[in-house]
């Protein structure tokens, strides 16, 4: 039995309260408490984390890589859904 | 892998121009970007080899864990040992993101098929030697590691921000640890001085050979893997030490090492490269030893990786609910 009998898994660590989790890296673990634990060992060492989630790296779906993909094609032309696109005159406060 | 004897299809000229664009833009190249073969071994070597070289550097200072002269030295020694062990489970995790496996890796460590950095084929004769690797070695590390924080390939060059965070502590406390002895007793000085000698020129070994004849520094150049020339970091390095060393109270063992005023760097003497060549064909002091304890500790494991895998296995049912319970929790938490 090697190592590759371990599933791969997804960690994420919040850094500290009021922040959500982030993907810190991968790692090997037999179950998701070894993972867990593994986890802290690996990406905590030094207070980076208060709140750790492990997911099987075999559940995460993902979109396709090229981010010229028509997958993304419908934000990319709708620049009037960002505040910079309005032209407001000099002088209009607030806003 | 893909099959590098496949004819190149006009799709794959296509994928070629967006990879030569992307890394011509400094953009990052992700794990399930098309990457062209070369580019994929070329990581996957490297990477290995620097995983290889972080659990295989556990070794030499762990020797000294239980001699450590005082218990806070002995928590900070502990401490980066372990780091060393992280920094490898980093690299391993950004191999894998290339496509080989944890197990394929190990294996080619153990069988020679794959190398660490020559280094660790030294021997740890004194307790000074800790400080020695510390400040040089880790030093030198950091050298070459802050250049690749900005690697083209995004799992390596993460996992490198992550390893040159802690690799200052390591070298910090070196420097301290060298400093102490440097002003204990004059037998103490001595020791430091030793260890120095004797560390100095295999760490400006670590920047590799010569520019000129460096085998892969041209294609790695090229496709920003690598930032800066083995020969410009080694200049790197000694300009950066020789102020240390002077504020140490300690030498480094070359009497050509000057300032250069008109280049505005340090002058030093031949690398024996000779000496090199040796030590990574196998001669080195340690290089057997290295291996055997390798091996050793990867089989004498087994045992607690098979009962955690089946472990796993008879609890598979009721750990999936319970941890499912828990991971629910944090989802509405978050």
């Amino acid at each position: 039995m090697t190592n590759t009998d371990w599933p791969l898994w997804e960690v994420f660590v919040r850094s500290r309260r009021g922040l959500s989790h982030t993907h810190a890296g991968s790692l090997h673990a037999p179950d998701a408490e070894f993972a867990l634990r593994n986890a802290r060992d690996l990406y905590t060492r030094r207070g980076e984390g208060v709140s750790i989630w492990v997911v099987p790296s075999s559940a995460v779906t993902a979109s396709s890589p090229d981010e010229k993909d028509p997958f993304f094609e419908p934000s990319a032309d709708k620049p009037y859904r960002h505040p910079t696109f309005y032209e407001i005159p000099e002088g209009v406060q607030h806003l | 892998m893909a099959t590098a004897t496949a004819p190149r299809t006009a799709d794959d000229e296509a994928y070629q121009r967006t990879f030569d664009a992307a890394v011509a833009a400094d953009e990052r190249i992700e794990p399930r970007d098309w990457m062209p073969d070369a580019y994929r071994a070329t990581l996957v070597r490297q990477i290995a080899q620097h995983a290889h070289s972080e659990i295989i550097g556990m070794q030499p200072e762990a020797n000294w864990i239980t001699r450590a002269p005082s218990l806070r030295r002995k928590a900070i020694l502990m401490a980066k040992v372990q780091d060393e062990a992280g920094h490898g489970l980093y690299l391993y995790s950004a191999a894998e993101t290339l496509g080989v496996g944890r197990d394929e890796l190990l294996d080619k460590l153990h069988s020679g098929r794959q190398k660490y950095s020559s280094i660790f084929n030294y021997p740890t004769l004194t307790w000074a030697d800790v400080g020695a690797i510390g400040w040089l070695v880790d030093g030198a590390a950091i050298t070459n590691q802050v250049p690749l924080c900005r690697c083209s390939y995004g799992p390596y060059a993460r996992a490198m921000v992550r390893v040159c965070k802690e690799e200052s502590f390591h070298q910090r406390q070196g420097y301290e640890l060298l400093l102490a002895l440097s002003r204990g007793t004059p037998g103490q000085h001595a020791m430091a001085q030793d260890a120095v000698d004797r560390w100095w020129w295999p760490s400006l070994m670590m920047f590799g050979p010569p520019d000129d004849e460096s085998a892969h520094s041209a294609q790695s150049t090229a496709w920003k893997i690598k930032r800066h020339s083995n020969d410009e970091l080694r200049q790197r390095f000694v300009d950066i030490c020789v102020p240390q060393a002077k504020s140490l109270g300690l030498t480094l063992p070359d009497p050509d090492l000057r300032w250069n005023e008109e280049r505005g760097h340090h002058d030093f003497g031949p690398i024996d490269w000779t000496e090199f060549k040796e030590v990574i064909k196998g001669n080195g002091p340690c290089n057997e030893e290295r291996i055997t304890q390798r091996r050793r500790a990867h089989d004498e494991g087994a045992w607690v990786r098979e009962a955690a895998a089946a472990h796993a296995a008879k609890h598979s049912g009721t750990a999936a609910a319970h941890t499912g319970g828990r991971t629910e929790k944090e989802v509405g938490q978050a």
